[in-house]
């Protein structure tokens, strides 16, 4: 031992012996490169509007690609054309009207499948019988894509907007359903023997305990609920509609006016990292009890 | 001058009939509790009787596994009993766990004050009752603190201000501060013990720690393991407040170690 110990002394001795002296400047670039050697484990600070950066890029290069003459804009579209042919279908009141109309449909889909999806959550999570109930049959609807649903929702609610409010709800549900669902049951069961020790009642279990718990499962789903929420709207746009973004796009794609669809594909892209950014937003302020590597 | 004397398990549960009625009185006669059915059963605890007095404090000291917990939430009402009974306890208790101690989601008022709520405390006097026992535990100006912003020691101070909002008569802990660094557990000791006398709570407090047994309870009761049974009971007459490196508590507490590990020792071989 004591023969290792002298070893190891002699090395330290040899490599001290072995630095060569430094000049100031050298000494100062070591100094100012020490926090960087200090390595974290997690993603770091959060940088200021993080989220903007990547469609930034994205558009970026489309502008680039486009300037250059590498795309062609036949097959996809100039930006600054897009965002003229935007304008000039603003001013001429074409987009308005179907903007208003799509945000309606996905708003009242949303909310409706947000308020389905947590409350069968609510039952099947809170209770075995609920499970038995409820779990099954919305495992089914998960693996039946809404497409293949829509011609028997058209037989059965028409072609109005309530068939189309139904059939994103049902797209909306899912994720609710399933992300709330393991929240809620990913909750320690220590807290509900703290409930109990409190004598805390099934409403104040529920509102006080059960609910904030399951948020975090809860705001996951919402965010897969709001992208679910755009997609089946698209669906259901293009498929039978008279109005609404993809009823625009469906047109312009019978006449072959890429531009037009281009800037349904951009508005649909907008509406969806807008309402995104929301639910992020929410989510960071409802939960800020957590310790995440969020934060 | 007899400081310590080791008392004899307490037998059947004749002598428990004729126990005072007084409020905050734990009698445990008998008592069993096994979890599962068959050959596959599990007895936690074993004819475990154990009288606990109006405003004392009783130390429930046992390896791993000695059914330490499942006592507590056989006296809380959580479980139930295989066989036994377990009297007088005026219900509910209030109860406190190593952790989780706190809702993560609430903010240190928020957890005193649902104990209120649950009661049916109007909205104002919660407030007002909530500050006054944070400032029992001097958490003064934390309320509006998130629990991850607090440390063990502060969390478990919360912990202890929301029992005392149940307002039970007994109190029951366990491991409360087995998380803790030495010197907070030593301050929390004498916390606890001041809040104690001031409030005659009647305390039954788990832990693992020997010393901390010999420091806070009036009996020291220790358990074996696999099945749960009483294996002896030590009525510390020291006077208080105690150190927790004085003397006697080492000495007292040296005396049940050795104890502790015979009853270990045996399972171990």
């Amino acid at each position: 031992m004591a023969t290792a110990v002298k070893g190891v002394e002699k090395a330290v001795e040899r490599r001290h012996h072995e630095i060569p002296p430094v000049d100031d400047e050298e000494q100062a670039a070591g100094r100012a490169s020490r926090p960087r050697g200090k390595r974290r484990l997690g993603p770091g600070k959060a940088i200021p509007f993080g989220y903007l950066i990547g469609p930034l890029l994205l558009l970026g290069v489309w502008f680039w690609g486009s300037a250059a003459g590498w795309i062609d804009p036949r097959v996809l579209t100039a930006p600054w054309t897009v965002a003229t042919t935007a304008w000039d279908l603003w001013e001429s009141g074409r987009l308005g009207p179907d903007l208003l109309v799509s945000a309606r449909r996905f708003a009242f889909g949303l909310a409706f499948g947000v308020g389905a999806g947590l409350v069968l959550a609510l039952v099947s999570g809170l209770s075995r019988w609920g499970e038995a109930i409820v779990d099954g049959p919305v495992q089914i609807k998960r693996s039946i894509p809404n497409l293949a649903l829509l011609p028997l929702l058209l037989l059965w609610f028409g072609i109005d907007e309530r068939m189309k409010i139904i059939t994103i709800a049902l797209g909306v549900l899912i994720p609710i359903y399933l992300h709330t669902h393991n929240g809620l049951r990913s909750i320690d069961g220590r807290y509900a023997e703290l409930a109990e020790t409190l004598r805390l009642g099934p409403a104040a279990f529920i509102g006080r305990v059960v609910l904030p718990g399951a948020l975090p499962g809860f705001f996951l789903g919402l965010r897969f609920a709001v992208t679910a929420s755009w997609l089946s709207l698209v669906v259901v746009e293009q498929v039978n509609a008279t109005s609404g973004i993809g009823y625009m796009m469906l047109l312009a794609g019978t006449y072959g006016q890429t531009d037009v669809i281009i800037v349904g594909l951009v508005l649909y892209g907008l509406l969806g990292l807008g309402s995104d950014a929301i639910v992020r937003i929410a989510q960071r302020r409802v939960l800020s009890w957590r310790r995440t590597l969020e934060d | 001058m007899s400081l310590i004397r080791a008392a004899k398990p307490q037998g059947t549960g004749a002598r428990v009939g004729d126990a005072a009625r007084a409020s905050g009185a734990v009698v445990l006669t008998d008592v069993v509790k096994r979890y599962g059915r068959g050959p596959g059963a599990v007895t936690a605890l074993d004819g475990v009787s154990l009288r606990v007095e109006p405003g004392s404090f009783t130390c429930l000291l046992g390896a791993s596994g000695c059914g330490k917990s499942t006592l507590l939430s056989l006296v809380a009402g959580l479980d139930d009993l295989t066989a036994g009974s377990i009297d007088d306890v005026e219900r509910p208790v209030a109860m406190m766990f190593q952790e989780p101690a706190l809702f993560p989601w609430l903010t240190v008022a928020g957890n005193v004050e649902l104990a209120l709520r649950v009661r049916g405390v109007g909205r104002a006097e919660r407030r007002q009752r909530a500050a006054e026992l944070l400032d029992t535990v001097r958490l003064e100006g934390f309320a509006h603190k998130r629990p991850h912003e607090l440390s063990g020691g502060m969390r478990q101070r919360v912990a202890l201000a929301r029992a005392l909002a149940q307002d039970a008569s007994v109190l029951l802990m366990d491991e409360p501060f087995g998380a803790l660094d030495a010197m907070t557990r030593d301050i929390l000791h004498d916390e606890l013990e001041r809040i104690w006398r001031e409030r005659e709570l009647t305390v039954l407090f788990v832990t693992h720690n020997v010393r901390e047994a010999v420091r806070l309870g009036d009996q020291v009761v220790l358990l074996s393991s696999r099945p749960g049974r009483v294996l002896n009971v030590y009525d510390v007459a020291m006077d208080r407040p105690r150190r927790i490196d004085s003397a006697p508590v080492a000495n007292l507490a040296a005396e049940i170690t050795d104890a502790l590990r015979a009853e270990v020792s045996r399972h171990a071989g």
